[in-house]
């Protein structure tokens, strides 16, 4: 298979023009000794059919969420995507654009990125959101470099309800930083307790729903975390949640960050995903990214543009608020396509359907004596102490059910505790293969 | 195109090579942005001030100006301590080109010290400062 | 005028809010099955916790979300419309096929945390990306984590920070950038926590040894240097470039961004470089969807392996896993394993072209480079004397009399059905339109690029104010970006709150 068009004839008269002998004279300021001796060492060029056929084969090596049950969440959510999400998004006039800096000819994509930026404030209740960021890890590590900038203050408390890679990732952005992390312990309730501040707090970081699935309170630790001078942060993985909250902006949250990948983007063993950020709106010359801005045109017509790209890095350099550059657009499209589609009740109905079959099959559970790890409520998703879980586990067919995820993955004290997620994808007859799973 | 441009230079202020103007009036030392500069900027978005109460350092940047294109640091002609910051400036940032040394006007301190004008450049040396840079 | 009429449906589209009518919804959500009770959030979380609405939210129809994105879709211009020759961003065609396989059941419905023994095909393919890369870079190991070019540049610079640190020299923070660098390095480089050093190319646009010599020193952690550089030239000292660097203890970082003019023509592993990144999404046609996803693997040397972020696929014996332990990582940049979805597209268009193909890609791209940079010279100022790689820079400088300018240039190819070049960068060059044609772009379309730059040069002599008021064909006119900023309006609010 080749994508290249020219005919000989036509390469031939291109190097006329060009006054060139060969292609290879065109590579004469490439120095000699660094030139390549032959072609690239890679397997031969394949046909679409054979590659069609070869690409399918290894996807039929995974055991995918469409074949074997699967209660794994943890900040990767199997949710339904309505077939026009996909539709939509894969128009090429989206697909093969580039970033919007020429606005007269990409106001498809500022508008879609507008009504984006639109619906993420509408859900965290907050003024302003960008246009994307990479995924939650890293917009959750982009909103503490926030913090640290805005506040101009040097140390920063963090969950221990916060996804560990998400703090992997945050540790990583930050490690060539003068700052300092510190740790907020759980209660037996699954909520962070916030108690004394030091004075040079930047930032409380809270994830709401935490990773063990538990409803954060958030009216307490906004007052404690605001009497102490910082700005309150707060990190959501399954956003669905938000349908029901209270949005982050109406008990204090100063930004609301988070992983958008629920609102119709697939699994896709992690990535693309798209992150999101929403803050308040004295916050804006600090937020990372890009934000589209709607103006108008010469004759007065509504227009959307990329807009404050001071802040960035093309322009700003080494004193930019973020090296990003390229960022989530395409997902972003498919989160503002799939909100719209399910709209202001389907989402409202699809998170109460989430939260229903999750306290469902967690009173199944406990009637064969596996108890949740924390009292506090939950969403779709619980930590859940399973007795002798080693044991009941290896009862299991390798693939026939990925019963959730084991928690001393991360920390070994964490022995014989799972967190299972149930969203609407996971059947009555999956969850009754679940509790026989877990039965000893 | 830029070199046959007029460009207003006041007499009765006092100018940096990063294109500050400083004048000397009741409330103290007040200080703005050039003819020159606020053009090269084209259109200014938006203006970074400093706090009230803070010390500004001569030579040193004490905020920022946005134009939507660039980004430019606001050094300071001299130092002394922040008494008054243009605030209308963030409904208004379009003053800094309309009317440079007037209502454009960024930021108004108490000097350390009133000598340190006489080190600043004067209207004549600062038109051929400006003109060197257009020619080039 | 002859060329493209308006491009593009002339309905008024409003936002997806003020369509939004009480009631209606465009899904229909999979019922809960009967044994299973409709609970009410407020009786487990607390009436506290739960909202009671969400203001302002859509309420559409399918066929009103279906009508309005269709609608909206075609005020935008994507390379599979016209010729799209951004500088700098290899604007290639992106195959279909590679849509069609990333879209497979397979690897779109895979759990990230899914047990390695349900993921073999995905780490297969990922080992088999990572192996390609190898092979293409001439460096030993490859990353494929970071999301998007620079963070592949974070990542990098992260890499060079940790060896140095392992090896004495935690005070190096000094890199070096040339002053033709894209904008990312510098601020990469920052995130990092390092020092910036720019460095002035020399005359001919590339950079001197002698002139990287005059700032190397004690303090000195890496150059990042762009090969060929953001002006299309190859850095023909390279080699000595990095000498100079290695000497001073320091390694070399290349942003891969221009690797569309090196694939099978040269390695970077052979020109002293110790890690780079690629970008997916510019040399392997993976799209670019109006602003990503991107992808920006990292390849090093074997010195800077210890270091990369972790998971690492291992392959042992003819099964795969994801290794966690690796006690010098730098740790994860990304929440699972990167943007996965853009490695598949990348490997099928790997296996698609193959080594020679991947290495006609290049002959091409760097052949309709000069044939476009041949048939503008007498119109356009030009920043290069002879011969380019992949890309041309252009500038205003025969139109300025004519009070026409960079801008205006780029807006008017809008009205001939092109994208406008990148413009106003490299920031070294005054009003340069920089040319990206890549090697996907037939005769006929150069040729149609050519005649339209040439056109609008001679317009801007004989009607100025034509160009300077461009675009006058597409759905929106220029817009105004100085009321975007001064008053920000960056979400859509009901008019009573307005």
């Amino acid at each position: 298979m080749s994508y290249t068009p020219h005919t000989p004839e036509e390469i031939a008269h291109m190097l006329r023009t060009v006054q060139a002998e060969s292609v290879d004279d065109l590579f004469a300021s490439i120095p000699l000794p660094l030139r390549s001796v032959g072609a690239l060492k890679l397997p031969p060029p394949e046909s679409e059919q054979s590659l069609l056929r070869s690409f399918a084969q290894l996807a039929g090596q995974n055991e995918s969420a469409d074949r074997v049950p699967s209660f794994l969440g943890a900040g990767a959510y199997h949710h339904f995507i309505p077939s026009a999400v996909s539709a939509l998004a894969s128009r090429g006039e989206f697909l093969t654009a580039y970033t919007p800096y020429q606005a007269e000819v990409s106001q498809g994509t500022l508008q879609a990125i507008f009504e984006f930026q639109t619906v993420i404030c509408q859900l965290t209740g907050l003024d302003i959101a960008n246009a994307s960021l990479y995924d939650g890890a890293s917009a959750t590590a982009e909103a503490v470099l926030l913090a640290l900038r805005a506040t101009r203050k040097r140390r920063v408390y963090v969950s221990q309800g916060l996804h560990p890679h998400y703090l992997e990732v945050l540790r990583t952005y930050t490690a060539q930083l003068d700052i300092e992390l510190e740790s907020l312990p759980l209660g037996s309730d699954g909520r962070t307790l916030v108690t004394d501040l030091r004075e040079d707090t930047a930032a409380v970081l809270i994830q709401q729903p935490n990773f063990f699935g538990c409803i954060e309170e958030l009216n307490t630790v906004s007052e404690t975390t605001h009497a102490a001078g910082a700005l309150l942060l707060t990190s959501t993985s399954e956003p669905l949640a938000l349908a029901l909250l209270k949005p982050p902006g109406a008990v204090g949250v100063d930004v609301a960050c988070g992983e958008a990948q629920s609102f119709g983007v697939p699994l896709g063993f992690g990535g693309p995903y798209v992150g999101f950020m929403a803050a308040r709106s004295k916050l804006v010359r600090q937020l990372p990214g890009r934000l589209v801005g709607e103006t108008v045109d010469k004759d007065g017509r509504r227009a959307f543009v990329m807009t404050l790209t001071t802040r960035e890095q093309h322009i700003r350099r080494e004193r930019a608020t973020s090296n990003i550059c390229t960022n989530q657009g395409l997902c972003a499209l498919r989160v503002v396509i799939y909100l719209a589609l399910l709209g202001k009740h389907g989402l409202r109905h699809l998170a109460r359907v989430n939260l229903s079959l999750a306290e469902f099959t967690k009173q199944q559970l406990r009637e064969i004596g596996c108890e949740p790890v924390y009292t506090g409520p939950t969403f779709n998703e619980f930590a859940l102490r399973v007795p002798e879980l080693e044991q009941r586990l290896s009862k299991l067919a390798p693939n026939e059910l990925h019963p959730g995820l084991r928690l001393d993955t991360y920390d070994a004290a964490r022995r014989d505790q799972l967190l299972v997620c149930t969203t609407e994808m996971n059947s009555r007859a999956d969850v009754a293969k679940l509790v026989e799973a877990l039965r000893l | 195109m830029a070199a046959k441009k007029d460009y207003e230079i006041p007499e009765d202020c006092r100018y940096t090579q990063s294109d500050e103007w400083v004048r000397i009036d009741n409330d103290g030392a007040r200080i703005g942005l050039t003819d020159y500069a606020q053009s090269e900027l084209s259109d200014v978005v938006f203006v970074e001030l400093p706090e009230v109460g803070s010390q500004i350092e001569a030579g040193e940047p004490f905020g920022v100006v946005e134009s939507v294109k660039a980004v430019s640091d606001l050094i300071a002609p001299i130092s002394g301590e922040v008494i008054a910051v243009h605030q209308a400036l963030d409904e208004h940032p379009e003053w800094v080109n309309e009317d440079p040394y007037g209502r454009g006007w960024i930021v108004c301190i108490e000097p350390e010290d009133a000598e340190a004008l006489d080190s600043l450049m004067s209207t004549e040396a600062y038109r051929k400062h400006v003109e060197e840079r257009a020619a080039s | 005028m002859s060329g493209p009429g308006r491009s593009g449906l002339l309905f008024d589209e409003s936002t997806l809010f003020e369509r939004s009518r009480p009631g209606r919804t465009g899904v229909q959500v999979e019922p809960l099955p009967a044994s299973v009770p409709l609970i009410d959030p407020q009786a487990i979380w607390g009436a506290e916790h739960v909202r009671d609405d969400i203001e302002g939210f859509p309420e559409l129809s399918e066929f009103d979300v279906v009508r309005h994105f269709t609608r909206i879709s075609q005020w935008n211009l994507g390379i599979d419309s016209a010729a799209y020759p951004l500088g700098s961003c290899t604007m290639k065609y992106n195959p279909k096929l590679n849509e069609v396989v990333a879209a497979l059941a397979g690897f779109q419905s895979l759990h990230p945390l899914a047990p390695d023994e349900a993921t073999q095909g995905i780490l297969a393919l990922g080992h088999a990306l990572e192996q390609a890369l190898i092979e293409i870079s001439g460096l030993d190991r490859v990353t494929l984590q970071p999301a998007a070019g620079a963070q592949g540049e974070f990542v990098g610079m992260q890499l060079v920070q940790a060896y140095h640190r392992a090896h004495g020299g935690a005070s190096r923070n000094e890199v070096i950038i040339p002053d033709t660098a894209h904008g990312t390095n510098p601020a990469s480089a920052a995130l990092s926590g390092m020092q910036v050093v720019e460095v002035k190319s020399g005359p001919d646009g590339t950079l001197t040894p002698e002139a990287l010599a005059a700032v190397v020193g004690p303090r000195t952690s890496a150059l990042m240097l762009t090969n060929p550089n953001t002006l299309g030239i190859f850095e023909h000292h390279v080699q000595d470039l990095a000498n100079v660097i290695h000497e001073a203890g320091g390694l070399v970082y290349l942003d891969g961004a221009n690797m569309n003019a090196l694939l099978g023509v040269a390695k970077p592993g052979d020109m002293g470089v110790d890690v780079m990144h690629f970008n997916l999404h510019k040399t392997f046609s993976t799209p670019h969807g109006g602003g990503g996803p991107g992808s920006g693997p990292v390849a090093v040397r074997n010195l800077l392996a210890p270091y990369l972020p972790t998971p690492i696929i291992r392959k042992e014996g003819d099964r795969y896993r994801l290794d966690h332990e690796f006690p010098h990582s730098i740790g994860r940049v990304h929440a699972f394993y990167g943007n996965v979805g853009m490695w598949i597209r990348a490997l099928a268009y790997i296996r698609s072209l193959g080594g020679t193909g991947l290495g006609e890609v290049t002959q091409m791209a760097v052949l309709n480079a000069n044939y476009l940079l041949e048939r503008l010279r007498e119109h356009y100022g030009t920043a290069q004397t002879g011969r380019v790689m992949h890309e041309c820079v252009l500038t205003d400088k025969l139109q300025q009399e004519h009070h026409v300018s960079t801008a205006d240039i780029g807006k008017r190819l809008m009205d001939h059905g092109f994208h406008p070049p990148t413009i106003y960068f490299p920031l070294v060059i005054a009003g340069a339109l920089m040319i990206e044609p890549t090697e996907t772009e037939s005769l006929d379309s150069l040729d149609g690029l050519a005649d339209s730059l040439i056109a609008i040069a001679q317009e801007a002599k004989t009607d100025p104010e034509h160009v300077r008021a461009a675009p006058h064909r597409t759905f929106v006119r220029r817009v105004d970006e100085v009321r975007a900023a001064r008053k920000p309006k960056l979400r859509w609010t009901p008019p009573e709150r307005e």
